[in-house]
C-alpha cells in the first residue's frame, strides 16, 4: 500500500504528534508498506529517508500561544505536488483541524483520506466565522481516528461526527533495556545483566526503592498518596529509598516529607528520555497512585515495556491495563495505608516481583506499535477499498 | 473716605473669587482632558474593529489557502470577542498573525495579482496603520489626563469628580510590510 502521512508541526521539534508519526511510520514501513511524509521542517534538518520537507514553519498567534505552523502559498503549493507525484492509495492527515499541513492537503487532494485527531480542549475553537473554513475540508475526510477518549470528546463535542478510539502505541522495545541510574542497584534484568536474586536487596534488612514518575505538582497524578505511605514504609525500613521523575518544584516535595526521611527521598525532576528509561531500571517497584483522569496512562505502558513491577491504584484506566492485576498489582485508589501494605509485601517478595515483570512485559504488546500500526492499517484498508486512490482536488474545491 | 477694614473684606472677597476663576478653569481643563481621553478611545476601538474586519475579510475571501485564513480568522475573531483583561494580549496576537500571514515571501505580490487582493490589501493596511495612529493618539491623551490628576489642587478638590484614571493601551501594532 502506499500511504502518505502529514505531518502539522516541525519534524526536529520534540512532540507527542511527531513522536507518534515517526513511531507510526517505522511501523508500516517494517510491514514492507510504501510511506512517504510531508513535514514542516528547517532547512538544515536533517530527514529520514522517507520524509519530505515542506519547508520551515513559522511561529504565529493561534488560540492563545504561539505555534510553528506552516501555511500559505508556499506551504500549499509544496503540499499539492507531493501528493500529485506520491500516487498514495491513502492519505493520512494528523491534526487535521490546526491551520498547517494538514489542513491543506486535505483541501488539495481527492480520494480517501483518513485523520487523526490529538489534542483534546475544553473551550470550542470552533467559532461561526472559522467553522465553514473548517468543514469544507474536515468533510473530506473518510475515516477519522482519536488517540483517546479525551480526544474523541473533543471531536464529538467541538467538531461534530465521531471517531475510533485507536490509542498511542508504545515503542516497547525502547524501554525493554537500560542500565540503572548510577548509585541505584537495578532490578537485575536489564542491560546490567546481574543476577535477579540479590539477597536482601529489596527486602526489610536492605534497601529497596520504589519509584515514581509523572507531574508531582498535579494532584490527579497521586503523589501525596504516595508521600504519606512512605512516612509509613519509610519508618519501618529504614533502608528505602523513593525515586521522584517528573515537572515541578522538587524543593517543595522534600518539604512535604518529614525531615528524617528527606535524605532517602531523590527527586531527578523533568529527566531526558534516556534517564526516565533508566529510571524504570532503577526502581524494585514502580507506583502509580493516580487518582483519576487517565485515559490510558502512557507512563504505565512504559513502565510495563521495562519490566518494573507495577503496583497502581485500581482506577478504571488502570484495571484494564494491568488485566484486573494479573500484570501488576492494585490498591484501592487513594487509600495510602493500602498502598504502604502492598507495597510492603511486594518489597519482601522477589519472586512474585519477578512474576510480575514478566507477566507486565507480555500484557503490553497489546499496546506497542505494531499492534496499534496493524489497527491503523485495518483503517486504511477499510477506507480505500474500491476507490481508485488520492488525486489533486481542483483548485478551490 | 473707606473704613479700613472694608478696603480688607474687598481684598479678600477679590482673591476668593479669582481662585474661584482659577480652580474652575482648572476643572474645566481636566474636564476637557477627560474628554479628549474618551473620544480617543472611541476612535481606537473604531480602528481595531475596522482593523478585525479587513482580516476577516481576506480571510473569507478565498484568495488564500485554508490554512492561512484559519490563522487569520481564528485571530480576529479573538480580538473582537475579547474581554477586557485580555484585549491587549488578544490585538497584540492579531498583529502578529498579520504579520506572519503577510510577511510570506512573495505573498504580496500573489494576492495583488487576484482580481479582489489590491482591494483587501489596501483595506488591511490602512485599517492596520490607522490602529497605530489611533493608539499613539489615545496614549498621548491618557498620559497628559495622568499628569493634569497628579497635581496637588486636583488631588485636594475632588475636581476629577468620578472619572475613573483613564489607562494606557499597550500592544505590538506594528503594521505588516504591506
Amino acid at each position: 500500500m502506499r500511504v502518505g502521512i502529514v505531518c502539522p508541526y516541525t519534524w526536529n521539534v520534540p512532540g507527542g504528534v511527531q513522536q507518534h508519526i515517526r513511531d507510526l511510520a517505522e511501523a508500516l514501513i517494517g510491514f514492507g508498506h510504501h510511506v512517504s511524509v510531508i513535514t514542516p521542517a528547517d532547512d538544515d534538518a536533517r530527514l529520514p529517508a522517507y520524509v519530505v520537507s515542506a519547508g520551515r514553519a513559522v511561529p504565529v498567534p493561534y488560540n492563545g500561544s504561539v505555534a510553528r505552523l506552516a501555511f500559505g502559498f508556499l506551504s500549499s503549493g509544496r503540499v499539492r505536488r507531493w501528493i500529485n507525484e506520491g500516487r498514495f492509495d491513502v492519505l493520512h492527515v494528523h491534526e487535521p483541524a490546526a491551520p498547517s499541513l494538514g489542513l491543506l492537503a486535505c483541501w488539495a487532494a481527492d480520494g480517501p483520506i483518513v485523520g487523526t485527531f490529538h489534542a483534546s480542549y475544553e473551550k470550542s475553537r470552533v467559532v461561526s466565522v472559522t467553522a465553514p473554513i473548517l468543514q469544507s475540508a474536515l468533510e473530506k475526510i473518510t475515516g477519522r481516528i482519536a488517540v483517546s477518549e479525551a480526544a474523541r470528546k473533543t471531536l464529538v463535542e467541538h467538531l461534530g461526527g465521531d471517531a475510533v478510539l485507536i490509542p498511542n502505541g508504545v515503542a516497547t522495545e525502547r524501554y525493554a533495556m537500560a542500565a540503572p541510574l548510577p548509585g541505584w542497584p537495578g532490578r537485575g534484568d536489564g542491560a546490567d545483566g546481574a543476577d535477579g536474586d540479590r539477597e536482601g536487596g529489596a527486602g526489610r534488612a536492605g534497601g529497596g526503592a520504589l519509584g515514581f514518575l509523572g507531574r508531582m505538582d498535579e494532584p490527579r497524578k497521586g503523589l501525596q498518596v504516595l508521600l504519606r505511605a512512605f512516612e509509613i514504609l519509610g519508618r519501618e525500613r529504614p533502608g528505602l529509598r523513593l525515586l521522584l521523575a517528573g515537572p515541578g518544584d522538587a524543593d517543595e516535595v522534600v518539604s512535604r516529607v518529614s525531615p528524617g526521611l528527606r535524605g532517602r527521598v531523590v527527586v531527578l525532576g523533568m529527566v531526558s528520555e534516556e534517564d526516565k528509561i533508566r529510571a524504570y531500571h532503577s526502581v524494585d517497584v514502580f507506583v502509580a497512585p493516580n487518582l483519576g483522569g487517565e485515559s490510558f496512562g502512557i507512563v504505565l505502558a512504559e513502565a510495563m515495556s521495562a519490566g518494573a513491577p507495577i503496583l497502581a491504584s485500581d482506577i478504571e484506566a488502570f484495571d484494564r491495563v494491568l488485566l484486573g492485576g494479573r500484570a501488576g498489582a492494585l490498591f484501592p485508589v487513594g487509600d495510602h495505608e493500602a498502598l504502604a501494605a502492598a507495597a510492603g509485601e511486594l518489597l519482601d517478595d522477589p519472586a512474585r516481583r519477578k512474576h510480575l515483570s514478566a507477566e507486565a512485559r507480555a500484557a503490553v504488546r497489546a499496546y506497542d506499535w505494531s499492534s496499534v500500526a496493524r489497527d491503523v492499517l485495518r483503517v486504511y484498508e477499510t477506507v480505500a477499498a474500491g476507490d481508485a486512490g488520492v488525486v489533486e482536488s481542483g483548485l478551490g474545491a | 473716605m473707606f473704613p479700613d477694614w472694608i478696603i480688607d473684606v474687598l481684598f479678600w472677597i477679590a482673591v476668593v473669587f479669582l481662585a474661584g476663576v482659577y480652580v474652575s478653569w482648572r476643572a474645566t481643563r481636566l474636564d476637557r482632558l477627560h474628554v479628549r481621553v474618551e473620544t480617543a478611545r472611541a476612535a481606537l476601538d473604531a480602528a481595531l474593529v475596522r482593523r478585525a474586519a479587513a482580516a476577516l475579510e481576506l480571510a473569507a475571501s478565498r484568495l488564500l489557502d485554508p490554512a492561512t485564513s484559519l490563522v487569520l480568522a481564528t485571530a480576529a475573531h479573538e480580538a473582537r470577542t475579547a474581554d477586557a483583561d485580555n484585549r491587549e494580549f488578544a490585538e497584540s496576537d492579531l498583529s502578529r498573525a498579520l504579520r506572519a500571514v503577510v510577511d510570506q515571501p512573495e505573498f504580496v505580490g500573489a494576492l495583488t495579482a487576484e482580481a479582489d487582493g489590491p482591494t483587501v490589501l489596501e483595506e488591511l493596511s490602512s485599517s492596520a496603520a490607522k490602529v497605530a495612529y489611533a493608539r499613539r493618539f489615545y496614549n498621548d491623551a491618557v498620559s497628559q489626563a495622568r499628569i493634569a490628576r497628579r497635581k496637588l489642587l486636583i488631588r485636594v478638590l475632588p475636581l476629577a469628580g468620578k472619572a475613573p484614571l483613564p489607562g494606557f493601551f499597550e500592544i505590538d501594532d506594528d503594521p505588516p510590510g504591506i
